[in-house]
Protein backbone atom coordinates (compact mmCIF):
# COMPACT_ATOMS: atom_id res chain seq x y z
CA UNK A 1 0.00 0.00 0.00
CA UNK A 2 1.01 4.02 -1.21
CA UNK A 3 0.72 6.24 1.86
CA UNK A 4 -1.39 9.27 0.73
CA UNK A 5 1.78 11.08 -0.91
CA UNK A 6 -0.14 12.84 -3.81
CA UNK A 7 3.06 13.16 -5.65
CA UNK A 8 3.66 9.28 -5.16
CA UNK A 9 5.31 8.07 -8.32
CA UNK A 10 2.76 5.52 -10.06
CA UNK A 11 3.89 3.13 -13.28
CA UNK A 12 0.92 1.42 -15.39
CA UNK A 13 1.59 -1.73 -13.24
CA UNK A 14 1.09 -0.13 -10.31
CA UNK A 15 -2.03 1.11 -11.49
CA UNK A 16 -2.63 -2.18 -12.45
CA UNK A 17 -2.02 -3.69 -8.87
CA UNK A 18 -3.95 -1.10 -7.02
CA UNK A 19 -6.99 -1.48 -9.28
CA UNK A 20 -6.93 -5.36 -8.93
CA UNK A 21 -6.98 -4.65 -5.10
CA UNK A 22 -9.69 -2.33 -5.37
CA UNK A 23 -11.88 -3.24 -8.01
CA UNK A 24 -13.51 -6.11 -6.04
CA UNK A 25 -15.18 -3.07 -3.11
CA UNK A 26 -16.03 -0.78 -6.53
CA UNK A 27 -18.06 -3.31 -8.52
CA UNK A 28 -19.37 -4.46 -5.39
CA UNK A 29 -20.58 -0.86 -4.15
CA UNK A 30 -21.61 -0.33 -7.79
CA UNK A 31 -24.13 -2.88 -7.94
CA UNK A 32 -25.82 -1.39 -4.72
CA UNK A 33 -25.74 1.68 -6.33
CA UNK A 34 -27.37 0.93 -9.91
CA UNK A 35 -28.70 -2.69 -9.17
CA UNK A 36 -26.94 -4.14 -12.17
CA UNK A 37 -23.73 -5.78 -12.63
CA UNK A 38 -22.61 -5.04 -16.10
CA UNK A 39 -23.47 -1.34 -15.11
CA UNK A 40 -20.75 -1.79 -12.31
CA UNK A 41 -18.24 -3.64 -14.18
CA UNK A 42 -18.20 -0.92 -17.25
CA UNK A 43 -17.72 1.92 -14.68
CA UNK A 44 -15.07 0.45 -13.28
CA UNK A 45 -13.34 -0.51 -16.22
CA UNK A 46 -13.76 3.11 -17.56
CA UNK A 47 -12.60 4.53 -14.26
CA UNK A 48 -9.86 2.07 -15.00
CA UNK A 49 -8.75 3.71 -17.96
CA UNK A 50 -9.23 7.40 -16.16
CA UNK A 51 -6.72 6.52 -13.37
CA UNK A 52 -4.50 4.83 -16.31
CA UNK A 53 -4.29 8.37 -17.94
CA UNK A 54 -3.78 10.74 -14.63
CA UNK A 55 -2.09 8.59 -12.18
CA UNK A 56 1.20 8.17 -13.94
CA UNK A 57 1.61 12.21 -14.35
CA UNK A 58 -0.20 13.56 -11.42
CA UNK A 59 0.17 10.72 -8.90
CA UNK A 60 -2.00 8.15 -6.40
CA UNK A 61 -5.15 10.39 -4.92
CA UNK A 62 -5.22 10.60 -1.33
CA UNK A 63 -7.76 7.52 -1.19
CA UNK A 64 -7.35 5.27 -4.55
CA UNK A 65 -10.06 3.07 -3.12
CA UNK A 66 -12.41 5.97 -2.87
CA UNK A 67 -11.16 7.88 -5.90
CA UNK A 68 -12.03 4.65 -7.83
CA UNK A 69 -15.47 4.02 -6.21
CA UNK A 70 -16.60 8.04 -6.88
CA UNK A 71 -14.90 7.96 -10.30
CA UNK A 72 -16.87 4.68 -11.91
CA UNK A 73 -19.82 5.91 -9.84
CA UNK A 74 -19.70 8.87 -12.05
CA UNK A 75 -18.73 7.93 -15.45
CA UNK A 76 -22.32 5.19 -14.90
CA UNK A 77 -24.15 8.05 -13.69
CA UNK A 78 -22.96 9.98 -17.00
CA UNK A 79 -23.70 7.26 -19.59
CA UNK A 80 -26.70 6.45 -18.08
CA UNK A 81 -28.15 10.03 -18.45
CA UNK A 82 -27.13 10.05 -21.65
CA UNK A 83 -28.89 6.13 -22.82
CA UNK A 84 -32.81 5.87 -22.42
CA UNK A 85 -32.71 2.71 -20.92
CA UNK A 86 -30.38 4.51 -18.49
CA UNK A 87 -32.64 7.22 -17.37
CA UNK A 88 -35.31 4.34 -16.68
CA UNK A 89 -32.86 2.47 -14.46
CA UNK A 90 -32.18 5.92 -12.82
CA UNK A 91 -35.15 7.01 -12.10
CA UNK A 92 -35.29 3.39 -10.23
CA UNK A 93 -31.68 3.49 -8.60
CA UNK A 94 -31.34 4.36 -4.91
CA UNK A 95 -28.08 7.11 -5.85
CA UNK A 96 -26.15 7.26 -3.13
CA UNK A 97 -26.61 10.32 -0.58
CA UNK A 98 -25.58 13.69 -1.93
CA UNK A 99 -22.33 15.24 -0.92
CA UNK A 100 -20.53 12.03 -1.07
CA UNK A 101 -19.13 13.13 -4.34
CA UNK A 102 -16.14 14.59 -3.56
CA UNK A 103 -13.62 11.93 -4.43
CA UNK A 104 -12.46 8.98 -1.41
CA UNK A 105 -15.06 10.62 1.02
CA UNK A 106 -14.27 7.83 3.72
CA UNK A 107 -17.78 7.26 4.83
CA UNK A 108 -17.87 5.69 1.30
CA UNK A 109 -14.97 2.55 2.18
CA UNK A 110 -17.08 2.35 5.39
CA UNK A 111 -20.04 0.60 3.30
CA UNK A 112 -18.56 -1.11 0.48
CA UNK A 113 -17.24 -3.61 3.39
CA UNK A 114 -20.65 -5.16 3.32
CA UNK A 115 -20.99 -4.62 -0.24
CA UNK A 116 -18.67 -7.04 -0.83
CA UNK A 117 -19.72 -9.93 1.23
CA UNK A 118 -23.26 -9.15 -0.28
CA UNK A 119 -21.90 -9.66 -3.83
CA UNK A 120 -19.99 -12.91 -2.90
CA UNK A 121 -22.90 -14.43 -1.38
CA UNK A 122 -24.84 -13.43 -5.18
CA UNK A 123 -21.91 -14.81 -6.94
CA UNK A 124 -22.39 -18.19 -4.89
CA UNK A 125 -25.40 -18.86 -4.78
CA UNK A 126 -26.79 -22.47 -5.32
CA UNK A 127 -28.63 -22.04 -7.96
CA UNK A 128 -25.32 -20.87 -10.09
CA UNK A 129 -23.55 -23.94 -10.96
CA UNK A 130 -19.79 -24.60 -9.05
CA UNK A 131 -18.11 -23.44 -12.48
CA UNK A 132 -20.30 -20.08 -13.02
CA UNK A 133 -20.09 -19.79 -8.52
CA UNK A 134 -15.81 -19.53 -8.99
CA UNK A 135 -15.86 -17.51 -12.39
CA UNK A 136 -18.03 -14.88 -11.36
CA UNK A 137 -16.20 -14.75 -8.13
CA UNK A 138 -12.69 -14.44 -9.45
CA UNK A 139 -13.79 -11.59 -12.20
CA UNK A 140 -16.06 -9.65 -10.05
CA UNK A 141 -14.48 -9.78 -6.39
CA UNK A 142 -10.52 -10.59 -7.73
CA UNK A 143 -10.83 -8.41 -10.42
CA UNK A 144 -9.56 -10.46 -12.75
CA UNK A 145 -9.92 -10.25 -16.92
CA UNK A 146 -12.51 -13.31 -18.32
CA UNK A 147 -8.87 -14.39 -20.62
CA UNK A 148 -7.14 -14.59 -16.75
CA UNK A 149 -9.99 -16.17 -15.47
CA UNK A 150 -10.00 -18.57 -18.45
CA UNK A 151 -6.51 -19.40 -18.24
CA UNK A 152 -6.68 -20.41 -14.57
CA UNK A 153 -9.19 -23.20 -15.47
CA UNK A 154 -7.82 -24.15 -18.62
CA UNK A 155 -11.07 -23.42 -20.98
CA UNK A 156 -10.82 -21.06 -23.47
CA UNK A 157 -11.55 -17.67 -23.70
CA UNK A 158 -14.54 -17.44 -25.35
CA UNK A 159 -15.98 -20.62 -23.76
CA UNK A 160 -15.09 -18.38 -20.30
CA UNK A 161 -17.10 -15.49 -21.56
CA UNK A 162 -20.49 -17.58 -22.62
CA UNK A 163 -20.35 -18.66 -19.08
CA UNK A 164 -20.10 -15.40 -17.08
CA UNK A 165 -22.76 -13.76 -19.55
CA UNK A 166 -24.99 -16.64 -18.70
CA UNK A 167 -24.24 -16.30 -15.21
CA UNK A 168 -25.18 -12.61 -14.84
CA UNK A 169 -28.37 -12.85 -17.12
CA UNK A 170 -29.42 -15.88 -14.82
CA UNK A 171 -29.15 -13.72 -11.82
CA UNK A 172 -30.41 -10.50 -13.37
CA UNK A 173 -33.67 -12.79 -14.88
CA UNK A 174 -34.10 -15.14 -11.66
CA UNK A 175 -33.54 -12.10 -9.42
CA UNK A 176 -30.92 -13.69 -7.51
CA UNK A 177 -30.83 -11.72 -4.53
CA UNK A 178 -27.66 -9.43 -3.40
CA UNK A 179 -27.46 -9.18 0.13
CA UNK A 180 -25.92 -11.38 2.70
CA UNK A 181 -28.13 -14.39 3.90
CA UNK A 182 -30.10 -14.28 7.39
CA UNK A 183 -28.60 -15.78 10.88
CA UNK A 184 -31.03 -18.90 9.69
CA UNK A 185 -29.79 -19.60 5.90
CA UNK A 186 -26.44 -18.78 6.65
CA UNK A 187 -24.87 -22.18 7.25
CA UNK A 188 -26.30 -23.77 4.02
CA UNK A 189 -25.14 -20.63 1.90
CA UNK A 190 -21.49 -19.98 3.74
CA UNK A 191 -20.90 -23.58 2.21
CA UNK A 192 -20.84 -22.80 -1.35
CA UNK A 193 -18.60 -19.86 -0.63
CA UNK A 194 -16.16 -21.45 1.64
CA UNK A 195 -15.96 -24.23 -1.30
CA UNK A 196 -15.09 -21.71 -4.14
CA UNK A 197 -12.40 -19.71 -1.94
CA UNK A 198 -10.93 -23.11 -1.25
CA UNK A 199 -11.61 -24.51 -4.94
CA UNK A 200 -9.45 -21.16 -6.53
CA UNK A 201 -6.66 -21.97 -3.98
CA UNK A 202 -6.63 -25.66 -5.04
CA UNK A 203 -6.43 -24.35 -9.03
CA UNK A 204 -3.62 -22.05 -7.64
CA UNK A 205 -1.88 -25.34 -6.42
CA UNK A 206 -2.63 -27.60 -9.54
CA UNK A 207 -1.41 -24.75 -12.03
CA UNK A 208 2.29 -23.90 -10.83
CA UNK A 209 1.59 -21.25 -13.91
CA UNK A 210 -1.11 -19.50 -12.09
CA UNK A 211 0.24 -19.15 -7.93
CA UNK A 212 -1.92 -15.97 -8.78
CA UNK A 213 -4.77 -17.94 -7.44
CA UNK A 214 -3.69 -19.19 -5.07
CA UNK A 215 -2.86 -15.49 -3.04
CA UNK A 216 -5.99 -14.63 -4.71
CA UNK A 217 -7.97 -17.28 -2.66
CA UNK A 218 -6.09 -16.01 1.01
CA UNK A 219 -6.97 -12.76 0.01
CA UNK A 220 -10.54 -13.62 -0.43
CA UNK A 221 -11.02 -16.05 3.08
CA UNK A 222 -9.20 -12.63 5.01
CA UNK A 223 -11.84 -10.55 3.31
CA UNK A 224 -14.28 -12.68 4.60
CA UNK A 225 -12.75 -13.86 8.05
CA UNK A 226 -12.90 -9.54 8.65
CA UNK A 227 -16.18 -9.19 8.07
CA UNK A 228 -17.59 -12.76 9.40
CA UNK A 229 -15.25 -12.92 12.18
CA UNK A 230 -18.02 -14.92 14.51
CA UNK A 231 -18.18 -17.72 11.71
CA UNK A 232 -15.57 -20.58 12.99
CA UNK A 233 -14.93 -21.90 9.39
CA UNK A 234 -14.75 -18.92 8.08
CA UNK A 235 -11.57 -18.43 10.30
CA UNK A 236 -10.93 -22.32 9.91
CA UNK A 237 -10.85 -22.03 5.71
CA UNK A 238 -8.20 -19.02 6.41
CA UNK A 239 -6.28 -20.96 8.55
CA UNK A 240 -6.01 -24.01 6.54
CA UNK A 241 -4.91 -21.78 3.41
CA UNK A 242 -1.92 -19.72 5.04
CA UNK A 243 -1.04 -23.29 6.79
CA UNK A 244 -0.89 -24.86 3.40
CA UNK A 245 1.02 -21.64 1.40
CA UNK A 246 3.65 -21.37 4.15
CA UNK A 247 4.95 -24.90 2.59
CA UNK A 248 4.52 -23.82 -1.00
CA UNK A 249 7.95 -23.21 -2.00
CA UNK A 250 9.59 -26.00 -0.28
CA UNK A 251 6.89 -28.52 -2.00
CA UNK A 252 8.44 -28.52 -5.56
CA UNK A 253 12.40 -28.94 -6.46
CA UNK A 254 14.03 -26.54 -8.96
CA UNK A 255 12.11 -28.66 -12.11
CA UNK A 256 8.73 -28.58 -10.94
CA UNK A 257 9.03 -32.36 -9.26
CA UNK A 258 7.16 -32.64 -6.38
CA UNK A 259 8.92 -33.20 -2.80
CA UNK A 260 6.60 -35.01 -0.18
CA UNK A 261 5.59 -33.65 2.98
CA UNK A 262 8.50 -35.80 5.55
CA UNK A 263 10.99 -34.63 2.99
CA UNK A 264 10.60 -31.42 2.90
CA UNK A 265 12.91 -28.52 3.67
CA UNK A 266 11.20 -27.10 6.91
CA UNK A 267 13.88 -24.14 7.29
CA UNK A 268 11.79 -23.33 3.85
CA UNK A 269 8.79 -23.16 5.68
CA UNK A 270 6.85 -19.56 6.00
CA UNK A 271 7.27 -18.60 9.95
CA UNK A 272 4.73 -15.51 9.94
CA UNK A 273 2.35 -17.67 7.85
CA UNK A 274 2.75 -20.76 10.19
CA UNK A 275 2.00 -18.40 13.35
CA UNK A 276 -1.29 -16.43 11.76
CA UNK A 277 -2.41 -19.69 10.89
CA UNK A 278 -1.58 -21.63 14.39
CA UNK A 279 -3.42 -18.61 16.24
CA UNK A 280 -6.49 -18.95 13.89
CA UNK A 281 -6.51 -22.76 15.02
CA UNK A 282 -6.01 -21.98 18.77
CA UNK A 283 -8.48 -19.23 18.89
CA UNK A 284 -10.76 -22.05 17.00
CA UNK A 285 -10.13 -24.62 19.67
CA UNK A 286 -11.06 -22.41 22.22
CA UNK A 287 -14.53 -21.63 20.39
CA UNK A 288 -15.00 -25.18 20.30
CA UNK A 289 -17.27 -25.76 17.63
CA UNK A 290 -15.41 -27.95 15.03
CA UNK A 291 -16.05 -27.92 11.92
CA UNK A 292 -14.31 -29.40 8.45
CA UNK A 293 -12.14 -26.39 7.89
CA UNK A 294 -11.04 -25.93 11.41
CA UNK A 295 -10.14 -29.49 11.52
CA UNK A 296 -7.67 -29.74 8.35
CA UNK A 297 -6.22 -26.59 9.46
CA UNK A 298 -5.37 -28.17 12.78
CA UNK A 299 -3.66 -31.15 11.08
CA UNK A 300 -1.30 -28.68 9.31
CA UNK A 301 -1.10 -27.02 12.24
CA UNK A 302 0.30 -30.14 14.14
CA UNK A 303 2.50 -30.75 10.94
CA UNK A 304 3.88 -27.37 11.09
CA UNK A 305 4.76 -27.73 15.03
CA UNK A 306 6.91 -30.57 14.01
CA UNK A 307 10.81 -29.38 13.60
CA UNK A 308 11.04 -32.54 12.04
CA UNK A 309 9.33 -35.32 10.34
CA UNK A 310 10.10 -37.72 13.07
CA UNK A 311 8.91 -35.15 15.96
CA UNK A 312 5.35 -35.47 14.27
CA UNK A 313 2.74 -36.16 16.70
CA UNK A 314 0.87 -38.55 14.63
CA UNK A 315 -1.36 -39.86 17.12
CA UNK A 316 -2.61 -36.33 17.37
CA UNK A 317 -3.54 -36.20 14.10
CA UNK A 318 -4.81 -39.51 13.90
CA UNK A 319 -7.31 -37.90 16.70
CA UNK A 320 -8.25 -34.75 14.59
CA UNK A 321 -9.02 -37.20 11.25
CA UNK A 322 -11.39 -39.77 13.29
CA UNK A 323 -13.19 -36.29 13.91
CA UNK A 324 -13.22 -34.97 10.19
CA UNK A 325 -13.78 -38.74 9.59
CA UNK A 326 -17.34 -37.40 11.40
CA UNK A 327 -18.12 -35.06 9.89
CA UNK A 328 -17.20 -35.90 6.44
CA UNK A 329 -17.32 -39.48 6.22
CA UNK A 330 -15.70 -39.42 2.78
CA UNK A 331 -13.24 -41.92 1.45
CA UNK A 332 -10.68 -39.58 0.69
CA UNK A 333 -10.21 -38.54 4.54
CA UNK A 334 -10.12 -42.03 5.54
CA UNK A 335 -7.30 -42.75 2.68
CA UNK A 336 -5.56 -39.52 4.69
CA UNK A 337 -6.81 -41.08 8.26
CA UNK A 338 -5.18 -44.23 7.23
CA UNK A 339 -1.87 -43.10 6.06
CA UNK A 340 -1.50 -41.41 9.82
CA UNK A 341 -2.84 -44.63 11.58
CA UNK A 342 0.57 -46.06 9.40
CA UNK A 343 2.64 -43.74 11.07
CA UNK A 344 1.36 -44.83 14.65
CA UNK A 345 0.55 -48.25 13.91
CA UNK A 346 2.83 -49.34 11.16
CA UNK A 347 2.24 -49.78 7.57
CA UNK A 348 0.35 -53.19 7.58
CA UNK A 349 -2.36 -51.81 9.85
CA UNK A 350 -2.67 -48.74 7.60
CA UNK A 351 -2.75 -50.99 4.13
CA UNK A 352 -5.49 -53.48 6.32
CA UNK A 353 -7.86 -49.67 6.54
CA UNK A 354 -6.67 -48.75 2.68
CA UNK A 355 -8.03 -51.64 0.93
CA UNK A 356 -11.27 -51.80 2.23
CA UNK A 357 -11.31 -48.22 0.35
CA UNK A 358 -13.42 -47.62 -2.85
CA UNK A 359 -11.01 -45.56 -4.54
CA UNK A 360 -10.01 -46.97 -7.74
CA UNK A 361 -10.28 -44.17 -9.96
CA UNK A 362 -8.14 -41.41 -7.60
CA UNK A 363 -4.18 -41.83 -8.20
CA UNK A 364 -3.26 -40.93 -4.65
CA UNK A 365 -4.82 -44.23 -3.24
CA UNK A 366 -2.48 -46.21 -5.57
CA UNK A 367 0.22 -43.89 -4.69
CA UNK A 368 -0.61 -45.05 -1.15
CA UNK A 369 -0.80 -48.74 -1.36
CA UNK A 370 2.38 -48.71 -3.45
CA UNK A 371 4.06 -46.58 -0.79
CA UNK A 372 3.05 -49.13 1.65
CA UNK A 373 3.31 -52.00 0.15
CA UNK A 374 7.13 -51.00 -0.13
CA UNK A 375 7.67 -50.42 3.16
CA UNK A 376 6.09 -54.25 3.62
CA UNK A 377 8.80 -55.19 1.20
CA UNK A 378 6.16 -56.39 -0.81
CA UNK A 379 8.34 -54.67 -4.00
CA UNK A 380 6.78 -56.07 -6.88
CA UNK A 381 2.94 -55.16 -5.92
CA UNK A 382 4.77 -51.84 -5.01
CA UNK A 383 6.00 -51.39 -8.61
CA UNK A 384 2.89 -52.40 -10.38
CA UNK A 385 0.77 -49.75 -7.87
CA UNK A 386 3.22 -46.83 -8.46
CA UNK A 387 2.58 -47.35 -12.30
CA UNK A 388 -0.75 -47.15 -11.84
CA UNK A 389 -1.09 -44.19 -9.86
CA UNK A 390 1.64 -42.68 -12.31
CA UNK A 391 -1.09 -44.06 -15.04
CA UNK A 392 -3.57 -41.78 -13.86
CA UNK A 393 -1.46 -38.20 -12.33
CA UNK A 394 -2.84 -35.17 -13.43
CA UNK A 395 0.51 -33.41 -14.49
CA UNK A 396 4.34 -34.63 -15.23
CA UNK A 397 5.53 -33.72 -12.14
CA UNK A 398 3.46 -35.93 -10.71
CA UNK A 399 3.79 -38.49 -13.21
CA UNK A 400 7.32 -38.21 -12.43
CA UNK A 401 7.31 -38.39 -9.06
CA UNK A 402 5.30 -41.44 -9.20
CA UNK A 403 7.74 -43.22 -11.31
CA UNK A 404 10.50 -42.78 -9.85
CA UNK A 405 9.12 -43.97 -6.81
CA UNK A 406 7.93 -47.23 -8.69
CA UNK A 407 11.80 -47.70 -10.07
CA UNK A 408 13.46 -46.82 -6.12
CA UNK A 409 11.50 -50.00 -5.45
CA UNK A 410 12.45 -52.26 -7.54
CA UNK B 1 -42.14 -8.83 -7.40
CA UNK B 2 -41.45 -10.98 -9.98
CA UNK B 3 -43.52 -14.13 -11.23
CA UNK B 4 -41.77 -17.52 -10.82
CA UNK B 5 -43.36 -20.75 -12.27
CA UNK B 6 -42.99 -23.61 -10.37
CA UNK B 7 -43.47 -26.37 -12.21
CA UNK B 8 -43.55 -30.01 -10.86
CA UNK B 9 -42.44 -32.75 -12.62
CA UNK B 10 -43.18 -36.15 -12.88
CA UNK B 11 -40.96 -39.42 -14.18
CA UNK B 12 -43.41 -41.88 -15.42
CA UNK B 13 -42.27 -45.33 -14.27
CA UNK B 14 -40.33 -43.85 -11.95
CA UNK B 15 -39.63 -46.20 -8.91
CA UNK B 16 -39.83 -43.83 -5.92
CA UNK B 17 -40.65 -44.59 -2.74
CA UNK B 18 -44.75 -45.33 -2.54
CA UNK B 19 -46.64 -43.16 -0.48
CA UNK B 20 -49.10 -45.15 1.59
CA UNK B 21 -52.94 -44.01 1.76
CA UNK B 22 -52.24 -42.38 4.97
CA UNK B 23 -48.88 -40.66 3.65
CA UNK B 24 -50.91 -39.47 0.25
CA UNK B 25 -53.47 -38.21 2.57
CA UNK B 26 -50.89 -36.25 4.79
CA UNK B 27 -49.19 -34.74 1.43
CA UNK B 28 -52.72 -33.34 0.48
CA UNK B 29 -53.19 -31.91 3.75
CA UNK B 30 -50.27 -30.28 3.91
CA UNK B 31 -50.21 -28.63 -0.26
CA UNK B 32 -53.57 -27.66 1.25
CA UNK B 33 -52.16 -25.54 3.96
CA UNK B 34 -49.28 -24.83 2.13
CA UNK B 35 -51.69 -23.16 -0.89
CA UNK B 36 -53.15 -21.12 1.95
CA UNK B 37 -50.45 -20.12 3.21
CA UNK B 38 -49.21 -18.70 -0.33
CA UNK B 39 -52.79 -17.16 -0.64
CA UNK B 40 -52.51 -15.06 2.62
CA UNK B 41 -49.09 -14.00 1.89
CA UNK B 42 -50.23 -13.07 -1.22
CA UNK B 43 -47.78 -15.13 -3.10
CA UNK B 44 -50.02 -17.36 -4.92
CA UNK B 45 -50.89 -16.29 -8.29
CA UNK B 46 -52.95 -19.79 -10.06
CA UNK B 47 -51.96 -23.50 -9.86
CA UNK B 48 -53.27 -26.34 -11.12
CA UNK B 49 -52.59 -30.25 -11.80
CA UNK B 50 -53.08 -31.61 -15.09
CA UNK B 51 -54.06 -35.43 -16.35
CA UNK B 52 -51.73 -37.46 -17.72
CA UNK B 53 -49.51 -36.51 -20.52
CA UNK B 54 -51.86 -39.43 -23.10
CA UNK B 55 -55.09 -36.84 -22.22
CA UNK B 56 -52.58 -34.31 -24.57
CA UNK B 57 -53.44 -32.77 -27.84
CA UNK B 58 -51.12 -30.96 -30.00
CA UNK B 59 -52.07 -28.47 -32.84
CA UNK B 60 -49.57 -26.94 -35.14
CA UNK B 61 -49.17 -25.18 -38.80
CA UNK B 62 -48.35 -26.96 -41.40
CA UNK B 63 -48.55 -25.98 -45.29
CA UNK B 64 -50.89 -22.88 -43.98
CA UNK B 65 -53.36 -25.11 -41.97
CA UNK B 66 -53.79 -25.93 -38.43
CA UNK B 67 -53.18 -29.71 -37.92
CA UNK B 68 -54.33 -31.67 -35.02
CA UNK B 69 -52.39 -34.65 -33.33
CA UNK B 70 -52.85 -37.00 -30.68
CA UNK B 71 -50.08 -37.34 -27.83
CA UNK B 72 -47.81 -34.72 -26.43
CA UNK B 73 -45.79 -32.39 -28.32
CA UNK B 74 -42.61 -34.74 -26.88
CA UNK B 75 -42.54 -37.58 -25.96
CA UNK B 76 -40.56 -38.49 -22.95
CA UNK B 77 -40.58 -40.25 -19.69
CA UNK B 78 -40.98 -36.83 -17.52
CA UNK B 79 -43.80 -34.51 -18.13
CA UNK B 80 -45.27 -31.64 -16.47
CA UNK B 81 -47.73 -33.03 -13.41
CA UNK B 82 -49.02 -29.86 -12.06
CA UNK B 83 -47.77 -26.05 -11.31
CA UNK B 84 -47.68 -23.41 -9.23
CA UNK B 85 -47.53 -19.45 -10.43
CA UNK B 86 -46.15 -17.37 -7.84
CA UNK B 87 -44.96 -13.98 -7.15
CA UNK B 88 -42.20 -13.34 -4.91
CA UNK B 89 -39.57 -10.61 -4.03
CA UNK B 90 -36.39 -12.64 -5.45
CA UNK B 91 -35.18 -16.15 -6.19
CA UNK B 92 -34.80 -16.84 -2.56
CA UNK B 93 -38.87 -15.82 -1.47
CA UNK B 94 -39.39 -18.44 -4.85
CA UNK B 95 -37.18 -21.28 -3.68
CA UNK B 96 -38.65 -21.19 -0.21
CA UNK B 97 -41.77 -21.48 -1.39
CA UNK B 98 -41.05 -24.36 -3.96
CA UNK B 99 -38.85 -25.88 -1.09
CA UNK B 100 -41.99 -26.09 1.21
CA UNK B 101 -43.75 -27.50 -2.00
CA UNK B 102 -41.33 -30.24 -2.88
CA UNK B 103 -40.94 -31.93 0.61
CA UNK B 104 -44.98 -32.36 0.98
CA UNK B 105 -45.05 -33.79 -2.40
CA UNK B 106 -41.69 -35.36 -2.62
CA UNK B 107 -41.60 -34.70 -6.57
CA UNK B 108 -38.90 -32.83 -7.73
CA UNK B 109 -39.65 -28.64 -8.51
CA UNK B 110 -38.21 -26.26 -11.05
CA UNK B 111 -38.36 -22.76 -10.04
CA UNK B 112 -38.01 -20.76 -13.74
CA UNK B 113 -38.59 -16.73 -13.98
CA UNK B 114 -41.41 -15.16 -16.17
CA UNK B 115 -39.82 -13.30 -18.91
CA UNK B 116 -41.54 -10.24 -18.21
CA UNK B 117 -39.67 -9.03 -15.46
CA UNK B 118 -36.34 -9.81 -16.50
CA UNK B 119 -35.99 -6.57 -18.39
CA UNK B 120 -36.38 -5.09 -14.46
CA UNK B 121 -32.82 -3.77 -13.19
CA UNK B 122 -31.88 -5.70 -10.88
CA UNK B 123 -28.56 -7.34 -9.43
Amino acid sequence: MRDGDATARVDAAEVGRIFREESGRAVAALIRVFGDIDVAEDAVQEAFAVALRRWPGEGLPPNPGGWITTTARNRALDRLRREARGRQLLGEVAVLSPGSDDPGTPEEVGLVQDDRLRLIFTCCHPALSTEAQVALTLRLLGGLSTKQVARSFLVAEDTMAHRLVRAKRKIKAARIPYRVPEGHELPDRLRPVLAVVYLIYNAGMASPAEPGLCAEAIRLARILATLMPDEPEVAGLLALLLLTESRRVSRTRPDGSLVLLGEQDRSRWDRAMIQEGQAIVRRCLRRNQPGAYQLQAAINAVHADAATVEQTDWSQIVALYDQLLVLTPTPVVALNRAIAVGEVQGPAAALALVDELDLDNYHPFHATRADLLRRLGRDREAAAAYERAAAMAPTDAEREFLRLGGRASR
Amino acid sequence: MARYLLSVHSVEGEVREPMTDEEMQQSHKQLGVLEGEMKSAGAWVFSGRLHEPDTATVVRMSDGEVVTTDGPFVESKEHLGGFYIIQAADLDAALAWASKATAAIRIPIEVRPFADFADEPRA
